[in-house]
């Protein structure tokens, strides 16, 4: 089990959503956050002077998946958030140890 | 809080003292004028009139049988005379009083380009501001503002030719008379005149239009109580006694006859007596208070702070730039005198011109973008700018105007950024008091000599420098300008200085850093919205 933590544009939240949706997975959850990549954030103008907004908001997709799907959820998140330009986001993937579905304290792989 | 209550009723207490006796014999005066005048609009016997259809075209309607006549239907010459001077007096005077009202709207443009401009945590504190400007500088004005500005200004020529504001404090020097200022209609007292009344109204929102400036160059910091005494102080002393040097009849006004210095300073709606006025109490102001904390850096630097809403700021220049046709053509004080149109139309090009100029400035020469807050800035320098010369101007010189005053709007910004290192969160040094100045010199460069026979009681029209003129108009200006920052200076840094002896101008640090709003009114502006302080404060380095 391997939890796929995806940090995306926040307007590409419906598409990633329709992709997955599209792969026949159900289980998600997204936080909105801040944060910034290597270029530190972006310049502004106000009056003629530049400025530094240095965290942008993005949106946190979390996914749990069983090992074996997680090249292809990877693949499908990537395809859906992806513009080319930076700032595009990143994908982590963690190991899980277990799961387990409260209502019927099923554990594992099938509780995902 | 104690001493600014005890203020109060002080004011109230003073009003009350002075007025009373004065009530009783006013009443008196009036009941005296009802009685001469109900001979006339006696109501007429029902066969002298004839019975008037309906009329859905609006053609017959108004006729021989309106004019107020003995013998109703059959108005003598006499009697038709008085009914035309009367009608042209009700045109001159609702012509006042609308643009008035047009005029005194611009409070409500103020506060939202101030507000717009500045951050989401100060906007309860930035508004309150802009709306207690109103009254406070309109007590101030009614105290003795009124009577210090135009209690020598003698007969009201548009307004109905009342001659009741006659006494002038002057001095004498070089054998000739200088008028210092008015004396006469402190709380309206003595001066109970329809043709005064309507001239108070006027220029009462023209001072409180100078008195909303420095709100914004010392928005974000400003102590609110002490801000209280600025407000009544401005309008009672700072503001008139410069227009009483001007518009009331004072000294500048009679450069011209004293000392052959064209038509003396003219400044036709205010670039000097409203504009620099509160130009330069906004220079003084900002620089006494300080720069906001986070604007400048260690190398002196300075950082962006930027407003928080351009939608409100822009949307305030449109209020302003629509008041503005109250504050040009108002100036008349005449809609009999039909050179509205032309006023009219010059005021909408300067402040065309000087948007264009100021959006390109910032586009190809100065950033890299439009900045929509130096667009705002640049419409709204081509109207301080064309203020003083819109009745004196061709549309040609006023397209100019406007454009000069775009471009000077930012660089002056910059300058006063940079260099001078004051912090003006809105632009308003650059905007009223610069483009003031900029207004007043360009009418001794471009009045054309198309107008103002006689003004300020010197023949022949205004006439700049590139129309034959000579210099002398414009050294006129010159003076008028550098008069208007050497009093208005002095004046309000005394008075600046006096009110942080007595109470302190600035507010804390730790106020400055949450934000006025709760600390300085009680209440967000924003109650129950979550502000987000990493997009609004800067990183000092
Ligand atoms: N190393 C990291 N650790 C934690 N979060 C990160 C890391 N790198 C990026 N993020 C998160 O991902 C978001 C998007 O990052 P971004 O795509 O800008 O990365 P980048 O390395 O700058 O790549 P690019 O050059 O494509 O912009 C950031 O706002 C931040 O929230
Ligand atoms: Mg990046």
């Amino acid at each position: 089990m391997k939890k796929i933590e995806a940090i995306i544009r926040p307007e590409k939240v419906d598409d990633v959503l329709a992709a997955l949706e599209d792969a026949g997975y159900a289980g998600i959850m997204i936080t909105e956050i801040k944060g910034h990549g290597k270029q530190k954030g972006i310049t502004q103008q106000w009056r003629g002077s530049e400025f530094r907004i240095s965290l942008l908001p993005k949106v946190k997709i979390e996914i749990v998946v069983k090992d074996a799907d997680v090249a292809k959820i990877t693949k499908t998140v990537i395809n859906a958030a992806k513009t080319g330009n930076i700032g595009d986001g990143k994908i982590f993937i963690y190991p899980v140890d277990d799961a387990v579905r409260i209502r019927t304290d099923e554990r594992g792989d099938v509780a995902i | 809080m104690k001493k600014l209550s005890s203020i109060f009723f002080i004011l109230i207490g003073l009003f009350l003292i002075t007025s009373i006796p004065v009530l009783a014999e006013e009443a008196a005066q009036g009941q005296s004028a009802v009685a001469v005048t109900t001979a006339a609009p006696a109501i007429p016997a029902a066969q002298d009139v004839k019975i008037r259809l309906a009329d859905p075209s609006g053609i017959s309607t108004g006729n021989t049988s309106d004019i107020t006549a003995a013998k109703p239907g059959s108005p003598t010459t006499g009697e038709i005379t008085d009914a035309i001077g009367h009608n042209k007096i009700a045109i001159n005077l609702m012509w006042t009083l609308i643009t008035g009202f047009l005029v005194m709207f611009m409070q409500a443009g103020f506060a939202m380009v101030e507000t717009g401009f500045t951050r989401a945590k100060n906007v309860a504190h930035t508004m309150a501001m802009n709306l207690m400007i109103y009254p406070l500088g309109m007590i101030g004005f009614y105290v003795c503002g009124f009577a210090i500005m135009f209690g020598g200004m003698g007969a009201l020529g548009t307004l109905g030719g009342y001659a009741g504001l006659d006494s002038e404090f002057t001095i004498s020097l070089f054998g000739k008379t200088f008028g210092l200022i008015g004396t006469k209609g402190f709380f309206l007292n003595g001066v109970y005149d329809v043709g005064v009344f309507g001239l108070f109204l006027f220029q009462m929102v023209f001072m409180d239009t100078t008195a909303t400036i420095p709100t914004g160059a010392m928005a974000e910091r400003w102590k609110y109580a002490s801000f209280v005494i600025y407000g009544l102080l401005v309008g009672s002393v700072i503001y008139p006694v410069f227009g009483n040097w001007v518009w009331g009849g004072g000294w500048l006004s009679t450069l011209g006859s004293n000392f052959g210095l064209g038509h003396g300073h003219v400044d036709f709606a205010g670039s000097s007596v409203v504009h620099m006025t509160g130009g330069v109490i906004a220079i003084v102001g900002a620089k006494i208070l300080g720069a906001r904390i986070g604007k400048y850096n260690a190398d002196k630097s300075p950082n962006a702070i930027p407003g928080h809403s351009i939608p409100m700021a822009v949307i305030g220049t449109f209020i302003l730039a629509f008041g503005w046709f109250g504050f040009n053509p108002g100036s008349t004080l005449a809609g009999t005198d039909l050179r509205i149109s032309v006023i009219a139309v010059n005021t909408m090009l300067a402040s065309a011109t000087g948007a264009f100029a100021a959006t390109l400035w910032m586009w190809w020469v100065r950033g890299n973008k439009p900045d929509p807050s130096m667009m705002c800035n640049g419409m709204l320098a081509g109207l301080v700018a064309i203020t003083a010369p819109c009745a004196f101007v061709s549309a040609g010189g006023a397209a100019v105007i406007g454009l000069i005053s775009g471009v000077l709007v930012i660089e002056a910004a910059f300058f006063i950024e940079r260099k001078l290192r004051i912090d003006d969160p809105v632009g308003a040094i650059a905007v009223h008091g610069v483009n003031g100045a900029w207004g007043c010199i360009a009418l001794g460069l471009l009045a054309d000599g198309t107008y103002g026979d006689g003004w300020n009681g010197v023949a022949g029209t205004v006439k700049g420098l590139f129309y034959g003129g000579g210099s002398s108009q414009l050294v006129a200006e010159i003076i008028g300008v550098s008069a208007n920052i050497i009093y208005v200076g002095i004046i309000s840094y005394i008075i600046f200085k006096l009110i942080d002896l007595a109470i302190g101008n600035r507010v804390s640090p730790e106020t400055e850093i949450a934000g006025l709003d709760v600390p300085e009114m009680g209440v967000p502006g924003y109650s129950g919205v979550k502000l987000d302080p990493h997009s609004e404060t800067p990183f000092s380095r």
